[in-house]
């Protein structure tokens, strides 16, 4: 069986917001085999070894799979809270897209399934 | 089945509020609600209150009723929203003020009772960090406001007591649309225990989370690669609209003719933005379990909302202080090629040594490069070092923290020199700017029976 490295960003959407100095995210997949996928490799502590190198903080991982969906959450990441964040991104919007970065390994036959496998979502006429 | 149609206002202050008109022209809606309130907004607006006394609310509140008002009393819309911020009795004076001087009639009401500074204040108070648990003794002297999320409970008050306009302070965000479900619908909100009534609560809060971001609920901000783009029309987008029914459903759709789009993705991309644990994401009025929710595409911008459960809320309300935490100053700067990338280096160890050898005190000095690492720091991989030598130009931003006004008064003062006597092909300095004060965000808990025994809802204003 040929593997392939893939990002995030080919498999799933995301989106990220703050709370004081926690980032949010939310990582969604297309369908029902992207999300199998994202389940099994996108675990909490993958998503923290993938943010220590900025930002080392405890992760938390909340599967929920009647929206085809993962939660995440990084805590201590916005030194200290938007108010006092000195970064241009000091609420982390632009994080969800840094978590998009992280590469898994996956199965090429299981990857095409998966990116083959129609949207679940209403995207309008062709 | 009886329903009711609610309609995102602003997700927060200095939103467009020209997509609301599609709502109230098009969309059939019979509310507004209007979130001006972001978790930072109040320390914003705390530094106007500094300067004059009687602001301290979000302002854009009274152009965007001046210019909506007139449009909701024809199609008989009501408008709640949370702009009062620090002074919601301000707020409400700033509208009838400019409604008085365009001949508009309105029956305003004014929620207080969510400020619980001086509570914060008091000697015997303890009010720990709610993630940290450290004691609030470390920044009570420095605490510059300090409010609590209210519930639903005095929005739906002032609705049946026939208000047109509700202007609160801090509440929840979602109570601002679950408040119109329950006083139209006339769902159980206080002390209800029954699965049925909680979980009711429970859709109706998933509503207000839904359409508490205006447009993030409907496309915008669509955080996908290769797929943003095919959202239709951002320019004239639509802001969500809910119909919910009797029973707790839900329709989350938009008014027809606008851009943007309700679907599975959007509206799951945004049923899990700024939540924590989605089984237990707390409001005043109840706490939602997101695990069994369907969202249910219908196609043409039409998701059915389902399965939110809802179980009592807790005996505390969540309370966001602010409080006075040092100084930033703030210099970006650009150095053309060539060399760019090693002129920004030397002039940074030249600012670094100037620290140093003034004695500027300070607790750190941030530096990124817009345009190469700002958005993902260290994630974004650089190219090498002679590559980055080859841009066209690389732009350096720093920023100092210090406990001190001065230190931070004086940074822009260490650059200006380096006009004739540092790194050559320097562009964009614009000397000192962006120097502000730094507010640390304290969230804790309190007692909520203290705090809604104080909260009252007064009507001001005539019926229109």
């Amino acid at each position: 069986m040929s593997r392939i490295r893939v990002p995030l960003a080919r498999l799933a959407h995301a989106r990220s917001g703050d709370k004081a100095d926690w980032v949010d995210f939310g990582l969604f997949a297309w369908n029902a085999a992207g999300y199998a996928i994202l389940e099994r490799e996108v675990t909490a502590e993958r998503v923290r070894a993938h943010f220590a190198p900025w930002l080392p903080g405890e992760v938390n991982a909340w599967p929920l799979p009647n929206i085809l969906a993962l939660k995440f959450v990084l805590k201590g990441a916005l030194q200290g809270g938007g108010a006092r964040n000195l970064r241009l991104d000091n609420l982390g919007k632009a994080m969800a897209a840094a978590l998009l970065r992280l590469e898994i390994e996956v199965d090429a036959a299981e990857l095409d399934a998966a990116l083959n496998a129609p949207r679940v979502g209403w995207w309008g006429e062709a | 089945m009886k329903t009711v149609r609610i309609g995102a206002g602003l997700g927060f202050y200095g939103d467009a509020w020209e997509p609301i008109a599609a709502s109230i022209e098009r969309g059939g809606v019979q509310f507004i609600a209007s979130d001006h309130l972001a978790e930072l907004t109040l320390a914003i607006l705390q530094k106007d209150r500094q300067r004059d006394p009687a602001l301290g609310y979000a302002r854009d509140v009274v152009p965007l009723l001046l210019r909506l008002w007139p449009l909701m009393q024809r199609h008989g819309v009501r408008f709640v929203c949370n702009a009062g911020g620090l002074n919601p009795q301000g707020a409400a004076q700033a509208v009838l003020a400019a409604f008085a001087a365009k001949g508009l009639k309105a029956r305003i009401a004014v929620v207080t009772g969510d400020d619980v500074l001086p509570r914060l204040q008091g000697d015997a108070a303890d009010f720990p960090h709610l993630f940290s648990g450290a004691p609030v003794q470390g920044v009570r002297e420095r605490l510059v406001f300090a409010n609590a999320y209210l519930g639903a409970a005095p929005i739906v008050q002032a609705l049946d007591a026939g208000a047109q306009i509700v202007i609160t302070g801090r509440v929840a965000d979602a109570a601002l649309f679950l408040a119109p479900a329950v006083h139209a619908l006339g769902w159980t909100l206080q002390g209800a225990t029954a699965a049925r009534d909680l979980d009711r609560l429970a859709q109706g809060l998933t509503v207000g989370h839904l359409l508490e971001c205006s447009g993030q609920g409907s496309g915008g901000n669509f955080g996908a690669q290769g797929h943003w783009q095919t959202i239709p029309d951002l320019a004239h987008i639509g802001y969500p609209i809910a119909e919910v029914a009797e029973d707790g459903s839900a329709l989350i759709t938009k008014a027809p003719g606008t851009g943007g789009r309700i679907n599975f993705d959007t509206v799951r991309q945004q049923l899990l933005y700024e939540v924590h644990d989605p089984h237990a994401y707390h409001s005043p009025d109840v706490v939602l379990d997101m695990g069994g929710i369907r969202l249910d595409d219908l196609g043409q911008d039409r998701v059915q909302l389902t399965g939110a459960r809802g179980r009592a809320p807790g005996e505390r309300l969540k309370v966001v202080a602010g409080y006075r935490d040092g100084y930033k100053a703030e210099v970006t700067w650009g150095f053309s090629w060539p060399d760019a990338w090693d002129k920004s280096q030397q002039a940074q160890a030249t600012i670094r040594t100037l620290l140093q050898e003034r004695r500027v005190p300070h607790d750190e000095l941030y530096v990124e490069h817009p345009g190469l690492n700002s958005a993902h720091g260290p994630l974004a991989p650089l190219p090498a070092a002679d590559a980055l030598n080859q841009l066209n130009e690389v732009w350096t931003r720093l920023v100092l923290r210090t406990p001190e006004k001065a230190a931070a008064e004086g940074f822009g003062r260490l650059f200006p020199w380096m006009g004739l006597s540092g790194p050559a092909y320097t562009c964009g300095f614009t000397g000192l700017h962006n120097v502000s004060e730094l507010l640390g965000i304290w969230p804790t808990l309190v007692d909520r029976g203290a705090v809604e025994a104080g909260v009252t809802v007064e009507l001001m204003g005539a019926p229109s």
